[in-house]
């Protein structure tokens, strides 16, 4: 770690690097501006990936980090498929967003950033996801009312999902799962250690 | 049958461009023996389509016109036209080289009158001019075509149309029984200058090449410019003939891209500043670019067109084109100076196509060491075979020609080691 270029790397940069999937490359990016143009939900970004690799190169910790644009990312591909560069974009914004979870600075009532939990909190239960309690908890994550609207703009949707058994109205009983959900959340606890292990401090 | 006079004392030279034939001119007036074979009809490649040359903005012709003097003079060159190296075996000072040569149906009688090319009906698309306009079957390639002299075009042997230009020629010059030959002959060393060919623009798919008409690439809008070209010199819309008001070039189109070309063309900025020059004062011009290389002193020519009051430069590499209004293209992307959105309507866009080699990596005829890019290696392996121009990078004319002269060098180095020990 002692080449000549490490000098002019900031330590945001450095700790991207370090901590976010895929941070090393970060500094591969040319600002052509071809992912931020090749964007379909590019308009409705705060930064666009271009913008937010040269935030982190000029150090822009909090406010990267608390951005919303990360979280904006619909894994569509297009970035990574036309990058001149070859930066895996798409795992990137994922990687950050997962970082700025991991330290609490993501904003606040962020839907991909509650989505997120409400899956992993439904998988980790039985070790599958229950689709109908899955869509239930996403309806009514802002309250009861909306939740009964939402249940009724959706309704056409839901019933389309059980005719064609993508889910099953006895799934609220509780559902299918793996045979061992113990041993499940034995193998996610390890990888989470392993994890947090890798992670190194820059605060 | 053709008859070329060659030893193990005689240089051969692949390719008749600006750097072949300044191999080839170099090595000649040393005293050294030289054939040059080239695949065109004429000799000087791709410099012969380009209106002008930067940063003199002088005309190409008038380079053209000293070498062919020069060639014309020089009994120790022989040009073969229309001909392949198809193999090439041996070691350096002795090689022997196979040379398949295209019917030209037209003999060294020719004239350049022309009486045939105005007999014959039949019309193809002018690869001259990139496929815009149109050539007889009987055509002189173009007007400064060396040697003058008509090519007929295969597709009409055996039709009325050969028949007519046979007809019409008043010094026995079409011979519409020539066949293809294939002829071996000795040289000592090899100088390779097949040069470079566009990028394929269809390949780069969100620039919509293929699908719409007012999206050209550079090697054309040289066509467009130029008053011999299939416009007469002015530029208008492929779609509707209409006068061009409103001009965008994007740069890096199909160069340092992985999904593409790896390397910096190199070239392709100065010749989209070159061409901001072309069109009248009163066309807006918008440059599209990721940095503008315009290295050494070409900086100079850079400010000045930088200073010319209709050229804006939007610093981003255009994401997608799609079709606007009257066949107009809609640029869409984001700036790197502010990250604005933009989707900006042109009436004609110009790719800056990258510069690629132009034999295929697998088909060299003889083992030659080629880098990731395809372009030859100057390696020890490669012997008595040097490359010249632009089938070792992407180079302008300046650059390639120094390199040729470099190589003529390094050929007649070759040779005199050969008549050393042959002594
Ligand atoms: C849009 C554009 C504008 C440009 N403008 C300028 C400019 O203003 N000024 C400048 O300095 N440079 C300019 N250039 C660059 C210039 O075109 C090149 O530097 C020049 O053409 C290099 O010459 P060359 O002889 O190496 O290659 P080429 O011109 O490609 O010549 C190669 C020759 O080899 C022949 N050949 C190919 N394969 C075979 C084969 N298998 N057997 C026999 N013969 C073969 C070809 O037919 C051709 O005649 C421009 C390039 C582009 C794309
Ligand atoms: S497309 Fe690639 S190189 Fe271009 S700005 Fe985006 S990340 Fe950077
Ligand atoms: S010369 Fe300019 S346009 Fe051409 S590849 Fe290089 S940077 Fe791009």
């Amino acid at each position: 770690m002692s080449t000549n270029s490490q000098k002019y790397r900031n330590s945001f940069l450095k700790e991207v690097e370090a901590n976010v999937e895929e941070g090393e490359w970060v500094k591969m990016c040319m600002q052509c501006g071809v992912c931020a143009g090749s964007c379909p939900l590019g308009k409705h970004w705060d930064h666009p990936p271009q913008e937010i690799f040269m935030m982190i190169r000029a150090g822009k910790r909090e406010e990267v980090l608390s951005s919303d644009s990360m979280w904006m990312c619909t894994s569509c591909y297009n970035c990574i498929a036309r990058c001149p560069r070859g930066l895996p974009i798409t795992h990137i914004m994922h990687g950050l967003a997962v970082y700025s979870k991991r330290l609490g600075l993501m904003p606040d009532n962020q839907p991909t950033a509650e989505f997120g939990q409400i899956f992993w909190d439904n998988l980790m239960k039985k070790g599958r996801v229950n689709e109908l309690k899955m869509g239930l908890s996403m309806y009514f994550k802002d309250g009861f009312s909306q939740g009964i609207k939402n249940a009724m703009a959706n309704q056409k949707l839901g019933q389309n999902m059980m005719k064609a058994k993508r889910m099953n109205a006895m799934e609220i009983m509780g559902g299918h799962g793996v045979n061992s959900p113990g041993d499940l959340a034995k193998i996610i606890k390890k990888a989470q250690e392993i994890e947090d292990g890798n992670i190194q401090d820059f605060s | 049958m053709t008859e070329v006079i060659a030893t193990n004392e005689t240089i051969l030279v692949v390719g008749g461009g600006i750097s072949g034939m300044t191999a080839a001119l170099e090595a000649a007036e040393t005293g050294k023996k030289v054939v040059l074979v080239e695949k065109r009809p004429y000799v000087g490649g791709r410099v012969t389509q380009l209106y002008k040359y930067f940063p003199k903005l002088c005309h190409p012709t008038c380079g053209l016109e000293i070498n062919q003097r020069r060639a014309k003079m020089n009994p120790n060159l022989t040009i073969i036209t229309m001909a392949e190296v198809t193999d090439i075996k041996g070691e350096a000072g002795n090689y022997t080289a196979t040379v398949k040569i295209a019917p030209r149906y037209i003999n060294d009688n020719c004239t350049g009158c022309g009486n045939c090319g105005k007999a014959v009906e039949a019309e193809f698309d002018d690869e001259y001019n990139y496929g815009m306009g149109k050539r007889k079957g009987a055509y002189l390639p173009h007007r400064m075509a060396m040697p003058q002299q008509y090519v007929i075009d295969p597709a009409i042997i055996g039709s009325d149309d050969a028949q007519k230009a046979k007809d019409a020629c008043k010094v026995n010059a079409v011979d519409l029984d020539m066949q293809e030959e294939t002829i071996e002959f000795n040289a000592g060393a090899v100088v390779w200058a097949t040069g470079w060919q566009p990028y394929d623009a269809n390949k780069i798919q969100p620039y919509g090449y293929d699908r719409f008409e007012n999206v050209i690439t550079s090697v054309e809008f040289e066509r467009l410019a130029d008053p011999t070209g299939p416009t007469g010199g002015k530029i208008l819309r492929p779609s509707d003939g209409k006068e061009v008001k409103n001009v965008a070039f994007i740069q890096c189109a199909g160069s340092r891209d992985k999904n593409h070309l790896l390397h910096c063309s190199r070239i392709c900025c100065m010749a989209s500043l070159k061409q901001c020059t072309y069109p009248a004062d009163d066309v807006d011009i918008s440059v599209y670019y990721i940095d503008i290389r315009a290295i050494d002193r070409f900086e100079d020519f850079y400010q000045k067109v930088k200073a010319q009051d209709n050229v804006k430069f939007i610093k981003s590499k255009v994401a997608s084109i799609v079709k606007g209004e009257d066949d107009s293209p809609v640029l869409h992307g984001v700036d790197t100076e502010g990250y604005n959105r933009y989707a900006n309507q042109h009436d004609l866009v110009v790719l800056a196509v990258g510069m690629e080699p132009s034999v295929d990596k697998e088909s060299f005829p003889v083992d030659i060491v080629i880098n990731e890019e395809g372009f030859i290696e100057p390696a020890s392996e490669n012997g008595g075979i040097f490359a010249a121009g632009c089938s070792s990078d992407a180079l302008d004319v300046n650059r390639a020609v120094q390199h040729a002269t470099g190589a003529a060098l390094r050929a007649v180095q070759v040779i005199n080691r050969v008549a050393g020990t042959e002594g």
